[in-house]
């Protein structure tokens, strides 16, 4: 199912949560919501839903103007950043719950069930109860409960930030094949730009509310539409008057042409990378990275000057 | 004990303290239920409605604990008494007694499941709502098996009160012995009449009683908390 | 963003409902009762009711009950404190029957704790002929009475104790002690202030509850207006003489004073005390 958001307005009190966004998604993509805290995705997202009724604006899902109707009845499912397990009954009763719902008969709701709870690993874990499961299980589990009523569109918000590191990336892969394998139209709410990258086909971001770009992990990176975009989505340096990822950076110890000269204040080994602080004769600070090998043959050391130029300039595109 | 436990047995089975029992804990039992429900519905409006005078609403709830019961008594007998201004006379009735004890038990189911109802993530009702639940079936599925234990809790510290009550009962039901005549009343006459031994036996009964709800306190408290998570 | 204390998303209709269903019921179960009693005091007047409230027994019965509340008061926050901290701070044998004990007096009937203490200090109680001998006389005066107020109104104060000392837990106490306080100033200095908000809501039930003790005491005292009725045995004593107004006007001094119980309470948890 494709959906079309247009010119969707929504405010709390005097908060403007979403200012006028008008965005679209094809069937079957799977597309990040990216912004900082208080940008409104998660207001978008469950707008999206029918969890909140917008202001202004409409919400098309598949062709149908949705907007008017209730969360219960667009077949939209959801899941939420601390999962929302019904404590009180059993991951089999979870998954089952909007089977139950729909009156669908016993037998039915038992094998859709046991077949979800094999699509998300959760064989063995059926009677168990929410309070007996970790995180990443409580979060397969919603997953499984959201898909157990085949709807049309997969809504996550935050879905594995409350997770810890190794967890977060395990599951971000295994949304991935997921979604590869069920095909479900997917948006998911993040402020990891690293997540956002990793998983999604399409990237919107957003900031107060509004829509800054959207694009392909790619395209947001490398051609952002505006400063905020620039300095969310990947780590900004300043040369001079330019802007540069800090990994687009040559550092020699020779003069050259163009380059800037600059003092380390400090190497930081970053494992598979290098981290140079450095600081111009105007103690201006420029942050550059590069390979351990570049670092080896280099030679740095702290207090050494270097000069620096950048080799792919950023330029916010309009 | 003087007279052993014949003696306590005579005392209780006899007609008058077994109808004062009776009675007590037949008409406990029935305010406790409509407390539940009108509680239950009390404590929902004051967590998810808003309106204006919410907060004075709230803190009246807490005038049966506030009031002294002799005054609870009284008004009571003013408003539903011989002089009533509604001309609704139930003095002397068992139906009096019911009104005082509606209002002396009032706050315990509210208070009860008023916490746990704020506490309660409204996440789990959006799911609900969003794998196709209505209004009555997120309620029913979801909030109530999640506010069943305080609801509990908060019955069995009202059965507690209302069986033991005395001030807000001696004026409104006129003491009738066999008619209106609760236990805590039939226990007072007899220690003026200086029958402690009757006395006695009957309020063991009801300490036995109040003992018993204090467990099923506890009970419901572990009970509701073992799926958390 | 989604929060327990929004409103909820029920339709409007359903809403104003529930709404008028609630309020309708609190009204008449509570608000037309004493309305009425205010009423009814003054309608024969202010004079006729403040002289009623101003005969020697209703003084009596005043400064009786405020004697009352002025020693169980002080006595249960102390020991409201001290158990409070055993419990939730110390372990020792019998901690939880002890907990549970504590709810006792909420569950038993008040008239039941009168009996008791008679069958204790009575004249054929328990230690009824040590006290004879000793010309201590318990049941039917003021002692009784204390010792009643007493154990009706035990609860609060550890009852609101308990969770707050749970809740700040035992960091900032550990903290005070590794920079070299004492086990008395730490308390002093740490524990008290932590918890004041607790001890404060404690107290005001508590007072709240012995000013309107009246089974227990009723009891306990012996009726003699004058001598051993507080305000509440006041109040019925009136009724019973057919001194209707005198009765309201007592009961309305008391309903000002739970009043003023609850202002308190709601004033103390707008001052953005932790409930």
């Amino acid at each position: 199912m494709s959906i079309e958001v247009t010119a969707v307005r929504k405010t709390f009190g005097d908060f403007v949560a979403v200012d006028g966004v008008t965005f679209a998604v094809r069937d079957g993509s799977l597309t990040a919501l990216l912004g900082p805290s208080g940008s409104g995705k998660s207001t978008l997202l469950r707008l999206i839903a029918g969890l909140e009724a917008p202001d202004a604006g409409r919400v098309v899902i598949g062709g149908a103007d949705r907007t008017d109707t209730p969360a219960r009845n667009r077949d939209v499912g959801f899941v939420f950043q601390h999962y929302a397990p019904f404590k009180h009954m059993t991951v089999r009763d979870n998954v089952g719950f909007g089977l139950r719902i729909r009156k669908v008969p016993r037998d039915r709701i038992r094998a859709r069930v046991a077949e979800l709870l094999e699509l998300v690993h959760l064989e063995g874990y059926a009677d168990r109860y929410p309070s007996q499961l970790s995180g990443g299980q409580r979060q397969r589990m919603a997953l499984a409960r959201a898909l157990a009523v085949e709807p049309r569109v997969l809504l996550l918000d935050e879905p594995f930030g409350a997770l810890d590191a190794t967890v977060r990336k395990e599951l971000r892969a295994w949304l991935r094949r997921l979604h590869d394998e069920v095909h479900v139209t997917t948006i998911f709410v993040t402020h990891d730009q690293e997540e956002a990258m990793e998983v999604a086909e399409q990237i919107v971001v957003m900031n107060e509310g509004r829509i800054e770009q959207i694009g392909t992990p790619r395209d947001v990176y490398e051609r952002p539409a505006s400063e905020f975009v620039m300095g969310f989505v990947g780590p900004v340096t300043r040369v001079g008057d330019a802007a540069v990822r800090p990994h687009d950076l040559d550092v020699r110890t020779t003069p050259a042409a163009g380059a800037v000269e600059a003092m380390i204040e400090r190497v930081v080994h970053l494992g598979f990378e290098v981290r140079l602080e450095l600081v111009t004769g105007d103690g201006l600070p420029i942050s550059a990275q590069i390979t351990r090998q570049a670092a080896e043959e280099l030679e740095l050391r702290n207090g050494q000057i270097v000069y620096v130029r950048p080799n792919r300039l950023l330029r916010a595109v309009a | 004990m003087d007279g052993g436990l014949s003696g306590f047995w005579q005392a209780v089975s006899g007609p008058e303290a077994r109808s004062a029992l009776e009675l007590t804990f037949l008409i406990s039992l029935i305010v406790v239920a409509i407390n539940a429900l009108a509680g239950t519905l009390i404590a929902w409006v004051l967590v998810r409605d808003r309106f204006r005078g919410m907060g004075t609403v709230n803190a009246v709830i807490d005038l049966p604990f506030a009031l002294p019961t002799i005054v609870a008594g009284l008004t009571l007998l003013a408003l539903y008494g011989p002089r009533s201004p509604v001309r609704i006379d139930v003095s002397y009735a068992r139906v009096g007694v019911a009104m005082a004890l509606l209002f002396v038990t009032l706050p315990f189911v509210v208070r009860a499941v008023q916490p746990v109802l704020m506490e309660l993530d409204r996440d789990m009702e959006d799911a609900a709502v969003s794998l196709g639940a209505s209004g009555r079936q997120v309620f029913a599925r979801i909030v109530l098996p999640n506010i069943l234990p305080a609801i509990l809790s908060g019955i069995a510290l009202a059965f507690a009160r209302a069986i033991g009550e005395f001030g807000s009962v001696v004026l409104i039901s006129g003491n009738l012995p066999f008619k209106t005549e609760v236990a805590s009343v039939f226990i007072f006459g007899r220690i003026e009449s200086d029958n402690v031994t009757a006395a006695a036996a009957v309020s063991v009964v009801l300490l036995v009683a109040s003992l018993l709800m204090l467990a099923a306190i506890g009970a419901a408290a572990r009970w509701g908390g073992r799926h958390e998570l | 963003m989604s929060s327990s204390t929004l409103p909820s998303r029920a339709p409007g209709g359903s809403k104003l409902v529930l709404r008028m269903g609630a309020l309708g019921y609190l009204g008449l179960i509570l608000l037309g009762p004493v309305g009425l009693v205010f009423y009814r005091t003054f309608e024969h007047g202010l004079a006729a009711a403040w002289n009623s409230v101003t005969t020697p027994d209703a003084q009596h019965a005043f400064w009786l009950t405020v004697e009352l509340v002025a020693i169980s008061v002080p006595l249960n926050t102390i020991f409201g404190i001290a158990a409070a901290t055993a419990i939730v701070r110390h372990r020792f044998p019998g901690r939880r029957l002890f907990d549970s004990l504590l709810d006792l007096p909420f569950a038993v009937s008040p008239v039941v704790v009168g009996l008791a203490i008679v069958l204790v200090y009575g004249r054929k109680g328990w230690f009824g002929t040590w006290l004879a001998d000793h010309g201590i006389q318990v049941i039917f005066s003021v002692p009784g009475m204390v010792l009643a107020t007493i154990f009706v109104s035990l609860p609060f104060v550890v009852r609101e104790v308990i969770p707050v000392l749970r809740e700040i837990g035992t960091e900032q106490e550990e903290a005070a002690t590794t920079l070299g306080a004492s086990p008395f100033t730490t308390f002093r200095r740490i524990t008290l202030p932590a918890i004041r908000w607790g001890v404060v809501y404690g107290v005001v039930l508590t007072t709240a509850r012995a000013l309107g003790e009246f089974g227990a005491v009723s009891v306990v005292s012996g009726h003699v207006a004058g001598q051993t009725e507080t305000l509440t045995l006041h109040v019925q004593d009136r009724f019973e003489a057919f001194d209707l107004t005198g009765a309201y006007a007592a009961s309305v001094v008391l309903a000002l004073l739970a009043i003023a119980t609850l202002a308190s309470m709601t004033l103390l948890r707008r001052r953005g005390a932790p409930a």
